[in-house]
Formats: structure tokens, sequence, C-alpha cells
């Protein structure tokens, strides 16, 4: 049976020695509480509960999957028990408002806890997952009676929440949605209309779920102008604000799908039902836009916890499994044959593994410190952190998840045939995973918003704000021989990543399919650049250790031979990128319709 | 009635354990440190005395580095009133720690100790034993199961036998074994409430005892690789192998 151990030793490594939480809390108005040694404590628990808890629920969940009958989902065993538990631990209320029932933590510290969750048990974690992006919506659009009635529950996690944009006929381009808000004579809505793939959209694992829907009103203009949102709920709040009369919405069915069998999948036939509007009339895309990168991130997470779960079994494997000698002669003549981490191949694939979870890692926590940045700090800080925030945030939702699946890939062929059994999970984590690089926006959906919006829509700003940080930790570090290897190439990929935006905008003047053509290999160029900045700092992070004679050696020692397998094996990649992305819309436009496959 | 328990700063369970080069000692050097799990159920027994009316007030007790604040702290989130820790270089010996605990007891005046049977590092089992005799108070060891009926407390122990029952007269000491109880997890708002609560610091001389050492630590051994198991194809083969090989069984 696979396992989770909660990567403890690299966490703090990249909350201490990398990134520098305790001074980001200290200089944050709001984020006193987050004291070392208070943040420690939370993790660990946390640790403990996604180990104990969660963990021992992803295989069985997987094999069980969810129960439809007559309306109602059952979910996994173990689930709904696990669900209390992390509600009497308050855990849901972590990072959110005091005034609303919160522990007020910073967002960081969430997303740390939602590593633990996510990698101990993803179809679990989506739950309380779909709940936050509901108290999200919430807290910024909400007005406080509704705050009040919905956000409290959300908090203290008695209810949960999802997020119901996609139709049938319209999954990426919202512009097309149907379904109706008309109003009633008391200031509510009845809503009609059908959604499709709505996770968690029923369960038996709270009293009452919190809908946040994307509806028409009747006057909307056409297109994504036209959006508004509304908040309904399965069971209307009685009179002492409990889950009271059954709201006119029902889940119609689940889907049988490739993976995360243990998170219901929903089709929602809302028949008139009675909905609050959330934020002003029509401009329901803008206020999901607000809070669009925290849930991006959230999704970025599960190629992290995909790499992290793949790693970690498939290490313990390796080590156990004997199959032939190492090419130099036996390592463990004692045994009937080696054990197969001493081949080559099977290094690279558990170091790729490796350097995506940790480096993974290393991005997501700092974007998180960007998030804490955007609600904490003002003035300039606050402006800089959603610049970069709004750069890395589609790099970490479609590079991390794309790798994340490469490495769950990997994890399965380290198995060899067992890998593609059951019983080992190790196909489970491949199924599970592959869903991060479609929901949430598709790869090539987060590749268009990258390069269109992002980034050429600025001329190339936002690029800068990223870049230039680069730029200043490569000047900086340059005079450092033993950083050389890995600050040269740093700084001469950053400075290739301007020239690329460069040359892709100007082909892009005479012919917008330009960027289209470009857009995924421009992202996933990005990726490993951007993994590259915080593969070099960690290499440096751990340079300053080694010199100061702090902390565990062979951890940090570790640190710099995975940063040289990352230079010199990873990162070239980046070359065949530069040449597909600047070759050109024609290769790809040209073949007629008809001709691929030709009949 | 106050209760008070003692806890233990001991390398995490999960941790596998290793040798320092020099055979001097276990490496803990940059190990996780957690708290003993006999100490853990401790804690959870005395809260439920406190959540049941029983118990007005949980006081937890550490001795060691300052570092074992951190399961001073575990066991306030637990629910636990206040900490005392008495700051020690090193782990002091059982005999010592015994002493130690004994003084704290005579000032605090509990009516109930709850310490683990043991702790999972030197699997001594003999502090709480200690403790009774320095305090001439009755012991019930390796407890099952914890009733406090008025001025006594009924302890249920894990014999080799089977379970037997005592009653003491309180104040008194009771040792937990695994089955005792289920620890819960601490919840987020008690981690953060944990931090706010008192925590005393306090030395050896303050509270005046000396240190000392009656035991001497020569060398330390990891233990033996096992051995690759057989399989044997019948009762036969594994009841010659045991006499003949093993030699763990003798006659016929
Ligand atoms: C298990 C699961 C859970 C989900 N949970 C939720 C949920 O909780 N709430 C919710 O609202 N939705 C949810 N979804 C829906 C999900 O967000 C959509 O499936 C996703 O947005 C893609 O939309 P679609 O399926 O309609 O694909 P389409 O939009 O039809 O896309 C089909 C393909 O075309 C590509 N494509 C489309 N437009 C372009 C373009 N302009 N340029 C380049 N390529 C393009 C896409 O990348 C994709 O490869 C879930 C889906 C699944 C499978
Ligand atoms: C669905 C299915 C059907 C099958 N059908 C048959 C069948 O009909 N008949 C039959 O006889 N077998 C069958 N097999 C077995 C299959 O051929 C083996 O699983 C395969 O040969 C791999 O062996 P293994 O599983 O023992 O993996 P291992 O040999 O343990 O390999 C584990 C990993 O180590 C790597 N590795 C091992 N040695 C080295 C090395 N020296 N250098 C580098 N990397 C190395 C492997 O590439 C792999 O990634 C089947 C397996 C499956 C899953």
């Amino acid at each position: 049976m696979p396992e989770y151990k909660a990567p403890l030793k690299d966490i703090h490594f990249v909350l201490n020695d990398l990134l520098a939480f305790d001074l980001h809390y200290r200089a944050l108005p709001g984020c006193e509480d987050a004291t070392p040694d208070m943040v420690s404590a939370i993790i660990e628990e946390g640790a403990r509960f996604a180990e104990r808890v969660l963990a021992p629920l992803n295989q069985t969940g997987d094999k069980e999957g969810c129960q439809f009958d007559n309306g109602n989902v059952r979910t996994p065993t173990g689930f709904r028990e696990a669900y209390q538990q992390y509600v009497e631990g308050g855990w849901p209320s972590l990072s959110h408002d005091a005034e609303w029932g919160g522990q007020g933590l910073p967002d960081s510290l969430g997303m740390v806890i939602n590593e633990l969750t996510s990698t101990a048990n993803w179809s679990w974690s989506m739950y309380p997952g779909l709940s936050h992006g509901a108290m999200n919506t919430l807290e910024e659009h909400g007005t406080d009676e509704q705050k009040q009635t919905y956000l409290t529950k959300l908090v203290s996690g008695e209810w949960t929440g999802t997020m119901c944009l996609t139709e049938p006929h319209c999954g990426t381009d919202l512009g097309l949605l149907r379904t109706r808000a008309e109003p009633n004579a008391d200031g509510s809505y009845a809503i009609s209309g059908t959604k499709i793939f709505i996770s968690a959209g029923e369960h038996d694992m709270a009293d009452n779920i919190v809908h946040i829907v994307l509806a028409r009103l009747p006057d909307a203009p056409e297109g994504t102008k036209g959006i508004s949102l509304f908040i309904v709920p399965k069971h209307l709040p009685d009179a002492n604000g409990a889950a009271g009369e059954r709201n006119a919405v029902s889940c119609g069915s689940i889907e049988h799908k490739m993976g995360i069998h243990g998170n219901a999948t929903c089709v929602m036939n809302f028949d008139g039902a009675t909905g609050y509007l959330i934020g002003p009339p029509n401009k329901g895309l803008n206020c999901m836009f607000t809070f669009m990168n925290t849930a991006r991130l959230g999704t970025a997470l599960q190629g992290l916890a995909h790499s992290e779960w793949g790693l970690q079994n498939s290490l313990t494997y390796a080590r156990e499994r004997l199959q032939m000698r190492a090419l130099n002669g036996p390592a463990a003549p004692e045994k009937s044959a080696d054990p197969i981490i001493v081949h080559p191949e099977v290094r690279k694939m558990l170091l790729t593994q490796k350097a995506f979870a940790e480096g993974g890692r290393a991005l997501i926590y700092y974007c998180s410190m960007l998030v804490d940045m955007t609600k904490h700090a003002d003035g300039e800080t606050r402006a800089n952190a959603d610049t970069q925030l709004a750069l890395l945030t589609p790099i970490a939702k479609a590079f991390l998840t794309e790798v994340g699946f490469e490495s769950a890939n990997h994890a399965l062929q380290v198995y060899g045939g067992h890998g593609y059994i059951s019983e080992w999970g190790m196909e489970q984590n491949v199924r599970d995973c592959r869903i991060s690089m479609l929901y949430e926006g598709t790869t090539q959906i987060q590749a268009l918003d990258l390069l269109g919006r992002k980034v050429l829509m600025t001329q190339g700003e936002t690029l800068k704000s990223f870049t230039r940080v680069v730029h200043k930790f490569c000047q900086a570090a340059e005079e450092d021989p033993k950083l050389r290897a890995f600050t040269g190439p740093l700084a001469k990929l950053n400075r290739e990543w301007g020239d690329l935006t460069q040359q892709i905008g100007m082909k892009a003047m005479m012919n917008r399919e330009e960027v289209g053509a470009a857009s995924v290999d421009y992202l996933m160029y990005s990726g490993y650049v951007t993994l590259a900045y915080f593969w070099a700092r960690m290499a440096q992070a751990a340079q300053l250790k080694l010199a100061a004679g702090e902390g565990d050696a062979a951890f940090y020692r570790a640190k710099l031979t995975t940063a040289r397998f990352y230079f010199e094996r990873i990162l070239p990649r980046t070359r065949g990128l530069v040449e597909t992305m600047l070759s050109g819309a024609s290769n790809l436009m040209e073949l007629p319709e008809d001709q691929f496959v030709p009949e | 009635m106050k209760v008070l328990v003692a806890v233990k700063r001991v390398i995490d369970y999960n941790v596998k354990v290793r040798v320092k080069s020099d055979h001097t000692d276990v490496d803990l050097a940059n190990v996780k440190m957690a708290l003993n799990p006999f100490c853990e159920i401790a804690v959870e027994e005395a809260v439920r005395l406190k959540e049941a009316g029983t118990a007005s007030e949980v006081v937890v007790v550490s001795i060691g580095p300052k570092a074992c604040q951190e399961q001073i702290r575990t066991a306030l989130a637990l629910g636990a009133d206040r900490g005392i820790q008495i700051e020690t270089d090193t782990m002091p010996e059982s005999l010592n720690v015994a002493k130690l605990l004994a003084k704290v007891v005579e000032a605090e005046q509990p009516q109930l100790v709850i310490l683990g049977k043991q702790s999972i590092d030197a699997d001594n089992n003999q502090t709480g034993q200690m403790l009774g005799a320095l305090l001439d108070l009755p012991q019930g060891t390796f407890a099952s199961d914890v009733k406090v009926a008025g001025d006594k407390v009924n302890v249920t122990r894990e014999v080799d036998g089977g379970l037997q029952t005592l009653a003491l007269n309180l104040p008194a000491i009771v040792t937990t074994d695994l089955r005792l109880n289920e620890p819960r997890y601490a919840s987020l708002p008690n981690i953060m409430k944990a931090k706010k609560k008192p925590l005393e610091v306090k030395t050896p001389t303050d509270l005046g005892v000396e240190l000392k050492s009656h035991t001497r630590l020569l060398n330390v051994t990891p233990p033996a690789e096992r051995q690759a198991g057989i399989r044997v194809s019948s009762v036969d083969e594994l009841v010659d192998k045991l006499k003949n090989e093993a030699k763990v069984l003798r006659g016929g």
C-alpha cells in the first residue's frame, strides 16, 4: 500500500532557509500571530492529520468511489468522519477573517497545510478546497448579511461550497453560458439551468452546500459582460440561520471518470432555485477574477501533490526492488541482484520527480507569499506582488500540472509492471493527476492567458516584474564561484525570455495566430526558467548553510546535487522549446481539416 | 482536583534511529523530535478528567533543554492549562527526573500524577515507580482504565496474567499503557491558544535538587541487521529447524 510522510524537512527549508517566512510575516500587518514556533506547531499537527487520517483513505476512496442514489451522493467510507475531524480541528477557518470566525492566519500558511492534505488525499481535499473558493467569493463580494449567513458556516466547516461555472455546451468559453436568473418579488432570484462537472456538488459530509453560480439576468448583454454571480444554497437558511427548507437545486447524476473517484463530479439541475445576487449585476466574471489566482494556485498544488506522492513511494520501491546488477559490478553482492536505484535511468526518473516536487514547492510557496502581500501590504509592494502573481499563476498552474503528470508517470514506470497494477497505487496517482491539466482553465487556456493577456497585452511589463527579480538575483550572486554554474545559464535564459517575447510579439502584429501557435511552448519554457530561478536560489541557500556549518549537511549537499541535475538534465529542454515556439503558425494552420485523417 | 502530567521530548517514533559514528549515543542531530507517545496518552487522560469535571486544572511538567518547551506547548494545545519546564543541559536519567518531579509535586500538591509507563527512547519504565517511592504515594502502573471515585482512584492495570484493578487512595501516581485512550488531534484554535498559556521555567537549583549520575553509558550499537527469512515446506521441517538449527526447541 502506498504511504505518505509529510516532507517536513523540505517544507521548513523552503519556509526558513529559502523564503524567510519569519521576516515576511513580521513585515505584514495582521500576520503577527504567525511566529516561527506557532507556524511549526501548526504544520506539525496538520502533518499528523494528513498522514494518519487522510492518507489511509486515498486508495480505499479510489476503489470505492462515490455512489449515486436518487439525488443523493454517498462519499467513500471514512471521508465523512475525516471531514468531521477536520472541522473539529478548526482547519477550514485557518486563513479567514476573525470577524467571520476565522483564525486570521496568512494564506501562505494555509497553502502549506493544503499541500499536506492534498498530497495525502487529493480527492478528499477537493471538498474543503471548493469551500475555499466559495469563501473567497463571499469574502470579497458578499454583503455583511450574506457573510453572516453563509460565510460563517463555511468558515466553521459546517457547510461546504461549490463553484458552478461549467455547462454542457461551455467550459472554456463562459461567455456562452445560459443559466438564467429571473428576479423574484422579494429581491431574490429564481435560478434555472443545468450545470455539469460540479465538484462536490452533492455529498454526505455536511448539513448544507452553498453553490456559487454563474447565471444571466433577463436583460443581460451577450457574452462575458452579461454574467452575474449568485449564492444558491441547497437548503435555504431558516430563521435561526440553520439549514432549513430544501431549495429547488438537485444533483441529477454523477460522472464516471478516469480518476479522483472519491470526489463527486455532479450534474446540478437548477429548477427555479432561490438565489441571491453577489456583487454587482453583470460583473460576475470580473468578481471571479479577483480570486482566480488563489484558485489556480490550488490546482498548481495538485501537480506538486502527485509529484511528491509518486516520489516518496517510487523511492521506497526502488530501494527494495532487486533487478539486474549495477553496470560497474554488484552493489549488493550478498543479494540475488542489486536494488534498481543503482541504475542510472532509474535514478533519472527519481531525480526528475524530486526536481519537480521540490522546485514546485518553492514556486508555490513563493506565489503564496505574493498572495499574502496582495491582501496585507499596500502601495508599491502590493502592486508589485499583484503583477508578479498575474504572471506566475498561469505558469504555476499549467507548468506544475504538466510536469506533475510527467512525474506521476515516472513513479509508475519505476514500479515496472507493478506500476500498472492497482494495488500498488501508482496508476491511481497517474489517473488522479490527469484532471489537473483540464480544470481551472486547461493548459492551452493558461498558455493563452500568459502569453496573450499577461505578457503581450502589457507590452512585456508583467514579464519584467519577474525577470527583474531574476536579474537582480543573478547579479548579486555573480561573484560567487560556487554558484556560477547556476547563475550564468540562468542570466542568459532570463535575457532570452525577453527576446523571445519580443520576437513573438512582432510576429503577432501581423498575425494573431502566432500567439496561439507559440503559447504552450512559451508557457513550458517560462516554467523551466522560473523553476531554474528557484533551483538556483535553493543552491544558494544550501551553500550558505554549508559554509556556516549549520544544520544537516547531507540535506544541503543533496540540494546542490539536485540543482545541478536540474540545470544539466532538465533545463536543456528549453532549447527544443525555443525552436518550436519560433517555428511559426503556418506549420499548424496549413493542413486542411479534412486531411488530418484522409478519407 | 489538580492533575500533574509529566511529559518527555523524545525522537519521533517515525524516525529511523541512527547511532553516532563514535558509538557514544543515538544521533539526535537534525532529527524530528516529538512528545513521547505514552506521555501523550497521559495528557489525554488528564484532559478527559478535566472535561468530565473531575479535574479542575491540568499542569504539565517537562525536564530538559529549552527545546522541550515545544512538547509542553503540544500538551497545552491538547488541553492542559499551564506548563513548567525544568531546564537542564541534557536529558537527566530517571532517578534525577523522579527527584525533580517529587519537588514539583510537593510544591503543586496535585491529587493525581500521571506519567507514561516508559519513554520510547530509553524504554526504562521506572520513573513513575521511583516517584511513588520518593513520595511514598500509592502507584498504579500500566493503566488501561482510570476512574476517579471520591477520594480514590480505580486503576485497571495490564499485567502479564490479564487485568488487575486496584483502588488507590488519592493522591496517587498512575502510569499509562497504550490502550488507556486514543489521544486527540490538537485543534487549530487550541494550538494558537496554547501559546498564550503560562509556561514557567525553573532550574534544578531552584528546586534544591542536585543532579547526580548513577549510570554510565558505555557504548551504543545498532541491532544486528535482520537476516533474510526462509520458507519451509512442512510443519515437520519447521520443527526440525527450530530444534536443530535455531535450537529453541528441546527434546521430542
Ligand atoms: C472532474 C472534473 C471536475 C470539474 N469541476 C468543476 C467545478 O467544480 N466547477 C466548474 O464550473 N467546472 C468544473 N469542471 C469543468 C472544467 O473546468 C472544464 O471541463 C474545463 O474548463 C474545460 O472545459 P470543457 O470541458 O468544456 O472543454 P472545452 O472548452 O470544450 O475545450 C476542449 C479543448 O479545446 C481547447 N480549447 C478551447 N478553447 C481554446 C482556445 N481558444 N485555444 C486553444 N485551445 C482551446 C481546450 O484546451 C481543450 O483541450 C470540472 C471538470 C472535470 C472533468
Ligand atoms: C498487464 C501486464 C501484462 C503482462 N503480460 C505478461 C505476459 O504475458 N508474460 C510475461 O511473462 N510477463 C508479462 N508481464 C510482465 C512484464 O513483462 C514485466 O512487468 C516487465 O518485463 C517489467 O518487469 P518488472 O515488472 O519485474 O519490472 P522490474 O524489472 O522490476 O523493473 C522496475 C523498473 O526498473 C527498471 N530497470 C530494471 N532494471 C534496470 C536496469 N538494468 N537499468 C535500468 N533500468 C532498469 C525498469 O525499466 C523499470 O522501470 C505483464 C505485465 C503486465 C503489467
